[in-house]
């Protein structure tokens, strides 16, 4: 991590945050409205210790997380089978190219009908939307492994499928992982999407749409403020994992160790 | 063991072999040399049954090859991509020991004594991005090695590394080749090289190929860089191979081997 760096993100945000609070101040804007960027923090200051909203964020987090696993479960296999066999891929890509530009909000509202269950909704929302990068990392991971890796091990006389799973899987690895990492970006806001629309008994999107409906901005904002740290912090938390895990990869590629 | 006969071929309409034939001993070391683009590496890749050749017949140890031949091993130039940068020195070496039904222990057992014959005995728990060009080539000379092939191919194996380190190679094949007595095929462009490590060179054409000539080099098995390269015998094979590459017509083999 460079010091310099985060230094420069903290006075930006610092930054930021007394701007708001001097907007705050001045009066120009009604507070019901926009509250003081000072109560906002208060207020998700407060959230931690809010037995309610902790129930909410864990329904969420839990929703990721299992959305999360569903899809790597289905992206995966399914890139590595559209990434082995080129004529089932060339089948597929038209569907692919068409589907994957939709708003992937936008297809809530189907969600909406097609699901009874408030869960399984979530699950398929969040499985239809972070699957795409995670398949297409796969697919362009696999095409990018090496043919002479590949030639290697077939010449010691390994079979195909092994062949997949020793050179071509932890090759294409590095990629599938940073498809996972967006995935998780995706999942994240799916799933507070998810809540607002579809509704439901628990969620950080429940939380808003309450808060909301009492008048409180500042909360509104507060709750706000926890699920886009969240992203933050799984994302930090997966880069360095990335690093740690494919050392091999960045040193190649050129990047930092 | 090795035996090519008429190996014929083409990449779409591009004719790349033109009918090569001959065959390789147990236990002899045979280069093979022609210009670059004359289809050295694709007859390395028809032996090794990792593409299906056109046209012709190659048996090894009577067997005609159709898939890839069990106990066989090839060492690429490029061991940056050959070697697998995600695994460490040792288990790059151990890995194709599986094929062999050996359990974990003596896998890595067998792994460490390769290593060690290659003289990286302590670099076992590098991994191939942290070497030097020249350990890494050994890393996978020491793969084929532990593999124990009863034929080893080794395609331009010495073609990315620096001077000093190609000659300290070709010793260490020298070496293996007679201490094992593994029957090695090996491919270079290198007409020096052809000469030094060979018990016979078999020289190549330009495509569509052909063999021109089936040299017996006869400089007995025990080789020194400078003193071998000073013998008037070697001197006199390497312009004979020197020519034959340049598309010049051989003298017949017999007579340049009268003269030493
Ligand atoms: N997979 C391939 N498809 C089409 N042409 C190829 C392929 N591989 C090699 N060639 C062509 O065949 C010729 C011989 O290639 P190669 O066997 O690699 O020669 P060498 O190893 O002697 O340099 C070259 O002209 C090369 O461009
Ligand atoms: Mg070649």
């Amino acid at each position: 991590m460079n010091y310099a760096r985060v230094l420069r993100g903290v006075v930006g945000a610092a930054g930021f945050l007394a701007a708001a609070e001097l907007v705050g101040m001045s009066g120009l804007v009604d507070d019901r409205f926009l509250p003081r960027m000072s109560t906002v923090l208060a207020g998700a200051a407060g959230l931690v210790t809010d037995q309610d909203f902790l129930a909410d964020a864990g329904a969420t987090l839990t929703v990721w997380l299992l959305g999360l696993l569903l899809t790597v479960a289905v992206a995966v296999p399914a890139g590595l089978l559209l990434g082995t066999l080129p004529r089932a891929e060339a089948a597929v890509r038209p569907l692919i190219e068409f589907l994957r530009p939709i708003p992937s909000v936008a297809v809530i509202p189907l969600a909406i009908l097609l699901f009874s269950d408030n869960l399984n909704l979530k699950l398929a929302v969040i499985v239809y939307a972070s699957s795409w990068p995670v398949l297409i990392n796969t697919i362009y991971g696999l095409k990018d492994v090496d043919p002479l890796a590949k030639e290697t091990l077939r010449s010691f006389g390994f079979a195909p499928l092994p062949v997949l799973a020793r050179v071509a899987l932890p090759s294409a690895a590095p990629f599938i992982a940073t498809g996972i990492r967006v995935a998780s970006g995706i999942a994240i806001i799916l799933a507070i999407s998810a809540e607002l629309m579809a509704g439901g008994s628990e969620g950080i999107g429940i939380y808003i749409t309450e808060a909301a409906s009492g008048s409180r901005v500042d909360l509104m904002l507060a709750a706000t403020l926890w699920a886009g740290l969240f992203g933050v912090v799984a994302d930090s938390v997966m880069v360095a994992l990335e690093r740690r895990l494919f050392r091999w990869h960045h040193v190649r590629t050129g990047g930092a160790r | 063991m090795l035996e090519i006969t008429d190996l014929v071929h083409s990449y779409g309409s591009h004719r790349v072999l033109g009918g090569v034939s001959f065959s390789v001993a147990e236990g002899e070391l045979v280069s093979v040399v022609g210009p670059s683009g004359c289809g050295k590496s694709t007859l390395l890749r028809s032996v090794a049954g990792l593409i299906r050749p056109s046209g012709g017949r190659i048996t090894l140890g009577g067997e005609p090859v159709e898939r890839t031949p069990d106990n066989l091993a090839i060492v690429f130039q490029d061991y940056s991509r050959s070697l697998f940068p995600w695994m460490s020195a040792a288990n790059n070496v151990a890995l194709p020991l599986r094929r062999k039904g050996m359990d974990r222990r003596r896998r890595r057992e067998a792994a460490m004594t390769a290593l060690e014959q290659v003289g990286l005995a302590d670099a076992g728990g590098k991994f191939p991005w942290e070497m030097s060009g020249g350990m890494q080539q050994r890393v996978s000379i020491a793969r084929a090695l532990a593999y124990r092939p009863s034929l080893l191919l080794m395609d331009e194996p010495f073609g990315s590394v620096d001077a000093q380190t190609r000659e300290d190679l070709e010793d260490l094949v020298l070496n293996v080749c007679a201490h094992h007595g593994i029957t090695i095929l090996l491919i270079t462009h290198d007409i020096d090289e052809s000469v030094y490590v060979g018990d016979r060179v078999i020289v190549l054409t330009r495509s569509p190929t052909r063999v021109a000539a089936d040299l017996e080099i006869g400089l007995g098995r025990s080789r020194d860089q400078i003193a071998t390269r000073q013998l008037d015998a070697f001197v006199r094979l390497r312009a004979e191979v020197g020519r034959l590459v340049r598309g010049g017509h051989t003298t017949t083999p017999a007579s340049v081997l009268e003269k030493h």
